[in-house]
């Protein structure tokens, strides 16, 4: 379904110093069972949120008043594990418009992409500064222009790849059903081409 | 300058150049599930389309289904409404599906293969990161998302970008009681969990290529574990022949024709990767993971690392966080370790092999008292098969009922979760926090070495039952 457009992100962020976060911590699996793709976001790190006796974890980066913003800044790897899109989806629905980590496994960075969640790889060095500054200030003002693919941190700038085709998609909210539907004459006559 | 396998395969299937890197992808057959899918049918049903190609999808009822009672209504309100939602959805858009109480239904990775839907050459996909396993056959198979589902479903093809790819070389036969899974999660291991990421792999070698078509899945199955989107391993005779008299193979002259194509599907010598690595099968015993992701393992008879085995800090917090959620020590010895769970099964571990190599070490003897042993097969083909080779007799005496198909306790979308604390060493492919229920504590193994902890109910290195 087409998406929100995505040009400029500018907002506070949420520091989650952790690497290898897989799917499984975003949303587990038993929340999995949903047929829409709504009301994931109230589960988003449902572990790691909630202690076992169903009480918030107060130390846990969402749970800190302390921090709030559109913008999640996670360790290495993030997103790694299952392909169920509900990650991607759980992340968005809880109100963050952009994650940035220094990689993302590959299934999550194309699930991001589909559902107007932006994936922002930056370098380490980079990430390591966006934590220090966010734990030792957490109103830190984060901007990330997606037409100049760049991201700063006050003077500081970086920039972000993102393929031309994917980035036309999320600043005009399209999506990649209409497209291939739209390429069938073509699908048919490399069918055709193969009998 | 040469091609390698994946090229070959990949040129073979584009039908569109988009001209900024993407390309349109076709693809030959599109495995779906109840979980990843329903999403994706509305999707077509607001857009007012249909499905491009019905006959090429294959659908499977495998995450949520229970493993005991399958004649029974689901219990769980949420599951029956998924799975009953897969069977609306099927009859609505007009696609074959193996349900529950189909002589096919099963693990959608263990069903493919087994029906010859699978083949050399071919593009896969699924809404399951572990369509990795298909790429045993030599073929480019891959896990998608849900709106790739729908993309998929609308138009048979998807927009890529080539990932860059690596070739991973293992040298030498693996030794005696080493099995795929040893040498999946050794590989891990020496690539970390993301030492793949971005990449395509070719497992090339005397190791990869001496092994079984089921030793193959296991290998391409857990691709993933190290970031990888994929693993392929080109066809060869063994291929060919686990292929051939499938109930959907190519039959007759087709047969014949499908094979000599089949033959020229190799990576040219010439052909170059992005990265290479090389290991010795010689170094490779029964592995173990100890931490909460698979590039965490040892062999055996290792001990767990410590923090100065590291230098990178975030290894360091990576290590210390695992082993406390994992209740271990570092510099612990994982062997002798009581486990209060087996689980023998999913799509990594959960073919007529697995249960071959589990009654070779249970045969004549009993469950340890304590534990609990979970057997499910991976579809109602193995089911059969474990009944009519005996291994269902062999695992009843010692304790074992066997279960029905379904994915299980591997990631417990069903009633089949670890309970809270409990250790489970299990042949399925992710231990992460969790994934086997809230707080239950996952090591991996290969099968021998979850049965013989079944049967002792340590942590037993299985080669001395071998």
């Amino acid at each position: 379904m087409p998406n929100k457009k995505v040009t400029i992100i500018q907002s506070s962020a949420v520091p989650l110093r952790v690497d290898n976060v897989d799917t499984d911590q975003i949303i587990p699996a038993r929340f999995l069972k949903a047929t829409t793709r709504e009301g994931f976001g109230e589960n988003l790190f449902r572990d790691w949120r909630y202690d076992k006796q169903n009480s918030i974890v107060e130390s846990f980066p969402l749970n800190s008043p302390k921090y709030s913003g559109k913008i999640l800044v996670a360790g290495k790897n993030f997103g790694c594990g299952s392909s169920r899109e509900h990650a991607a989806w759980a992340v968005k629905d809880y109100g963050f418009e952009a994650v940035v980590s220094s990689m993302f496994a590959d299934i999550f960075k194309s699930n991001a992409l589909n559902n107007g969640l932006l994936p922002v790889q930056v370098s380490e060095a980079f990430l390591e500064r966006l934590f220090t500054a966010i734990e030792s200030d957490p109103s830190t003002q984060i901007a990330i222009d997606l037409p100049n693919q760049t991201i700063s941190l006050g003077d500081e700038k970086e920039s972000f790849a993102i393929g031309a085709y994917k980035k036309e998609c999320l600043m005009n909210g399209y999506d990649d059903v209409d497209y291939l539907v739209s390429m069938k004459d073509k699908i048919e006559a490399y069918e055709q081409s193969k009998k | 300058m040469g091609k390698t396998l994946f090229d070959k395969i990949w040129d073979a299937h584009v039908v569109h150049s988009t001209g900024d890197g993407a390309d349109i992808l076709y693809i030959d057959r599109h495995y779906i599930h109840e979980v990843t899918s329903p999403q994706a049918f509305d999707g077509l049903r607001s857009r007012g389309i249909g499905v491009f190609r019905p006959l090429k999808t294959v659908a499977t009822a495998d995450h949520n289904v229970p493993t005991i009672n399958q004649h029974l209504p689901i219990k769980e309100e949420q599951s029956r409404k998924q799975i009953a939602q897969l069977v609306q959805n099927c009859k609505e858009f007009g696609l074959d599906l193996y349900g529950l109480g189909h002589q096919y239904q099963g693990i959608v990775h263990i069903i493919g293969p087994e029906l010859g839907v699978t083949q050399p050459g071919g593009t896969y996909v699924c809404g399951d990161s572990h369509t990795a396993t298909h790429g045993a056959f030599g073929s480019i198979a891959f896990g998608i998302g849900t709106s790739e589902v729908e993309m998929v479903l609308a138009s048979q093809s998807l927009p890529q970008v080539k990932p860059r790819q690596m070739r991973i070389t293992v040298n030498g036969q693996l030794k005696k009681g080493v099995t795929a899974k040893d040498l999946i999660l050794y590989t891990i291991g020496k690539l970390t969990a993301k030492g793949g990421t971005g990449y395509f792999v070719e497992y090339a070698g005397e190791a990869f290529r001496s092994l079984s078509m089921e030793g193959r899945m296991t290998v391409c199955n857990m691709s993933i574990e190290m970031g990888a989107r994929g693993g392929l391993i080109a066809p060869d005779e063994t291929t060919i022949a686990y292929v051939k008299g499938r109930a959907f193979a190519p039959k007759g002259d087709d047969w014949d024709k499908t094979v000599a194509y089949w033959r020229t599907l190799y990576s040219d010598t010439d052909a170059t990767f992005d990265a290479e690595f090389t290991f010795d099968a010689a170094d490779i015993e029964p592995m173990l993971t100890y931490g909460t992701n698979p590039g965490m393992g040892i062999g055996i008879s290792e001990s767990i690392p410590s923090e100065k085995d590291f230098t990178d800090e975030s290894d360091k917090a990576t290590l210390k966080k695992a082993l406390a959620y994992m209740q271990l020590s570092e510099g612990e010895l994982l062997l002798g370790k009581p486990v209060s769970y087996v689980f023998i099964g999913s799509c990594t571990n959960g073919r007529i092999e697995d249960f071959r190599m589990a009654a070779e070490i249970v045969k004549g003897r009993k469950v340890a008292s304590g534990v609990t042993a979970w057997f499910v097969p991976g579809s109602k083909q193995v089911e059969k098969q474990c009944e009519a080779e005996g291994l269902t007799q062999i695992f009843a005496e010692a304790g074992i009922a066997l279960r029905q198909p379904g994915c299980s306790a591997c990631l417990a979308m069903n009633e089949d979760k670890i309970p809270e604390g409990e250790l489970c060493i299990s042949t399925s492919n992710r231990n992460f926090e969790g994934r086997q229920g809230p707080g239950a504590r996952t090591i991996l193994a290969g099968p021998y070495a979850a049965a013989a902890a079944a049967v002792t109910g340590v942590i037993t290195d299985p080669r001395t039952f071998l």
